[in-house]
């Protein structure tokens, strides 16, 4: 894992010194909450509905135990025993008092995190793959180059204030699992002709408002031009982007409304102008960099072990099926902890569980840990021989719930418990639809399917590429739910059609089962997934199941 | 003619601890809504809210929020701000709390 040098450890604890001032001059009346509110958003601090949230960033998501462990603490001293991991590979804090947080960011300057640039127009926290250096399909492990990315574009002078906030996300791997199609820039890492690696550069995707799926503003660029092209792309924004409204400031709006060979002119111009300002600086920390992420030391030992547990266990067998995937190394595999029991807050861990997950991780998992996107933890090593003794512990401390990638591994955003933006609220729905499939006992039936969502329009939990997606809504003060469907944030990414009126918050569960159950008798095998089902049928189906009445009345 | 004025309550986030707190009658800030002043008439709303956002040094964020009388004062019309005078949904954490035992 990449260590800080004494000029990101002095960054951090400056910035730490400097919050703590202005913590203390807004305490004490000197400045006001308008002078006060930019100031803290650069640190990540937000003010919600019924407290303070502080949004931590875990870059790339890579943690190691000693990190994890310092979450837990911070959540034991300073908040009420738990965090919120989000989609964007952060931490939430949703309880923390004003004046301890200086305290909370100088806990996590102790273990080499922040909380900078979480918030505000600037470039946000760069998000990888979360099987980034393990996945059995990647190229390069793509960490080295988000570690590169997130400190050229840390305090950038040129990008603290954008015309809106900017997201990067990079894959190094042939499967998506970083929703690079729905970021500001993805980045996936693929080969040229001559087999060398380079990047694959999508630019203007995003949800929220107006989704957009991006589009491909080069198909190959060569590693070492990264951080030039990157800095073209986005100074090309800083220009363009529009700021005099804030819903059109988005770089998907600007690539809408100036055309992508437009944008591709601007960027190629100014790429060709600060190229060679980049002398090769660049280059030589990403190679420090890179020796940072080497990878751990893999160990060679026999999985007969692994392969009679799981003969003899049932449930063990069940939570492999799911919840493991394919590792690079021999013998290894990658271990996905869900954060979804059936009825929980989707995303949230108390600090014990993460002490749990931080011991699994030193003991079996040679010190790494993932955030991913879809709100659960990784522990990207795990020899097969250890997954007996890693799925026991998990099971004590209630991690061990076999629905990775499944109806009840919900993306849900805080919605109104927690947000101040949100119309309606989404975590009571997750929870229903969880324990709802839960007491039906389909849920393995069912399959691969993906609901997500947001208590917004802005899109936090990603409605808009859920396989089923819900929207909640304040319709004449009640919350309502919209349904779209056949998204998907993978390479194979497409936004959800709208399915019709929405549906009430004691509707909106049934609507689902009905839905789900539905699909269930439309596949033509079970192996037809929810959205090749979809892909294949089109909405009229679906339709007709979660508006039965309607269509009676249609058809008379 | 004057358009109708649906009666309102200030309300904003306490500094300290950010949770909502409405102002009252006698110029406190309460956790708790049925102490909050009950404005129906429009000017004065207004003017309490002028006078609700200079107190820089207490809250943040002032703003009107409507609200009708209640059996033991004022109670919150929209479902955004009845959680707010409780708290999330998922723990029982926030006003639900502290509040419980009063
Ligand atoms: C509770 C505090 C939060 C606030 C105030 C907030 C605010 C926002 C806003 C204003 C947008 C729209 C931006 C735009 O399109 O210009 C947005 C989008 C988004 N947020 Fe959040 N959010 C919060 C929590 C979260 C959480 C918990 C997650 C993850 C679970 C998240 C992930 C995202 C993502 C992925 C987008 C998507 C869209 C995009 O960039 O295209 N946010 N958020
Ligand atoms: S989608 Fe809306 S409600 Fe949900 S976290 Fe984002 S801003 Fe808040």
């Amino acid at each position: 894992m990449y260590k800080y040098n004494d000029f990101d450890e002095g960054f951090v604890r400056s910035r730490v010194a400097q919050f703590r001032g202005q913590v203390e001059r807004r305490i004490d009346g000197s400045l006001t909450e308008d002078e006060f509110k930019p100031l803290r958003l650069m640190n990540g601090l937000y003010l919600q509905l019924h407290a303070y949230m502080l949004r931590v960033a875990v870059p790339y998501g890579t943690l190691n135990s000693g990190q994890m462990r310092q979450l837990a603490y911070i959540a034991d001293k300073w908040d009420k025993g738990y965090g919120h991991f989000t989609t964007r590979q952060n931490i939430q804090y949703n309880w923390p008092k004003l004046a301890d947080v200086p305290d909370m960011l100088s806990a996590l300057a102790d273990v080499e995190m922040h909380a900078i640039q979480t918030s505000g127009n600037t470039i946000r926290n760069v998000t990888a793959d979360h099987f980034a250096g393990a996945a059995a399909d990647e190229i390069e492990d793509p960490r080295a180059i988000a570690e590169l990315l997130r400190q050229w574009s840390t305090d950038h002078p040129e990008f603290q204030f954008l015309p809106r906030k900017f997201k990067i996300a990079v894959t190094g791997a042939t499967e998506d699992r970083a929703v690079t199609k729905a970021h500001d820039i993805g980045l996936r890492m693929v080969r040229n002709d001559a087999g060398e690696p380079g990047f694959e550069v999508i630019v203007g995707g995003g949800l929220g408002r107006t989704p957009m799926v991006g589009k491909v503003l080069r198909e190959f660029l060569p590693k070492a031009d990264l951080l030039p092209y990157c800095e073209a792309i986005v100074s090309v924004y800083n220009l363009l982007g529009r700021r005099d409204n804030k819903y059109k400031a988005r770089i998907k709006i600007t690539v809408h409304e100036n055309g992508l060979e437009k944008i591709q002119a601007l960027v190629e111009e100014r790429f060709a102008s600060i190229r060679e300002t980049f002398s090769g600086h660049d280059q030589a920390l990403l190679k420090d960099i890179e020796a940072a992420f080497a990878p751990p030391a893999y160990v060679e030992k026999s999985t007969d072990g692994y392969e009679a547990a799981r003969l003899a266990n049932p449930a063990f067998r069940s939570w492999t099926d799911t919840n493991l995937s394919a590792h690079k190394a021999d013998g290894y595999a990658i271990v996905s902890i869900s954060i979804k029991k059936h009825g929980a807050t989707p995303g949230d861990a108390t600090s014990d569980q993460m002490r749990v997950m931080a011991d699994l991780a030193e003991k079996y998992g040679h010190n790494e840990l993932r955030i991913s996107h879809e709100q659960n933890v990784i522990l990207p090593h795990v020899h097969k021989s250890d997954l007996a003794a890693v799925y026991a512990a998990l099971r004590e401390a209630d991690l061990a719930t076999a629905n990775i990638g499944l109806v009840s591994d919900i993306i849900a955003c805080p919605g109104m418990d927690y947000c101040a933006l949100a119309t309606a609220r989404s975590i009571p729905i997750a929870q229903e639809i969880a324990t709802r499939f839960d007491e039906l006992k389909i849920e393995h039936d069912i399959g691969q399917l993906k609901i997500k969502i947001s208590g917004c329009i802005n899109a936090c939990g990603h409605h808009h590429v859920g396989h089923i997606g819900i929207l909640g809504l304040d319709r004449a003060g009640v919350e309502n739910y919209q349904i779209t469907l056949g998204g998907d944030g993978t390479q194979t990414t497409s936004i959800g059609e709208r399915a019709g009126p929405g549906f009430s918050a004691d509707e909106i569960v049934p609507a689902i089962e009905r839905l789900v159950t539905g699909y269930l008798d439309l596949r033509t095998n079970a192996d037809e997934t929810f959205l090749q089902t979809y892909r294949r049928l089109g909405m009229a189906p679906f339709k007709a199941i979660l508006y039965p009445a309607e269509d009676k009345a249609n058809a008379a | 003619m004057s358009r109708a004025f649906t009666p309102k309550v200030v309300t904003a986030n306490a500094l300290l601890e950010g949770d909502a707190v409405w102002l009252t009658e006698d110029n406190r800030w309460s956790r708790d809504i049925r102490e909050a002043e009950l404005i129906t008439d429009e000017a004065h709303g207004d003017l309490r809210l002028l006078e609700a956002q200079a107190r820089a040094d207490e809250i943040a964020g002032a703003y009107l929020a409507d609200a009708k009388a209640g059996e033991n004062g004022p109670e919150p019309t929209h479902f955004r701000e009845t959680f707010r005078t409780r708290g999330p949904s998922n723990y029982a954490h926030g006003k639900q709390v502290e509040l419980s035992d009063v």
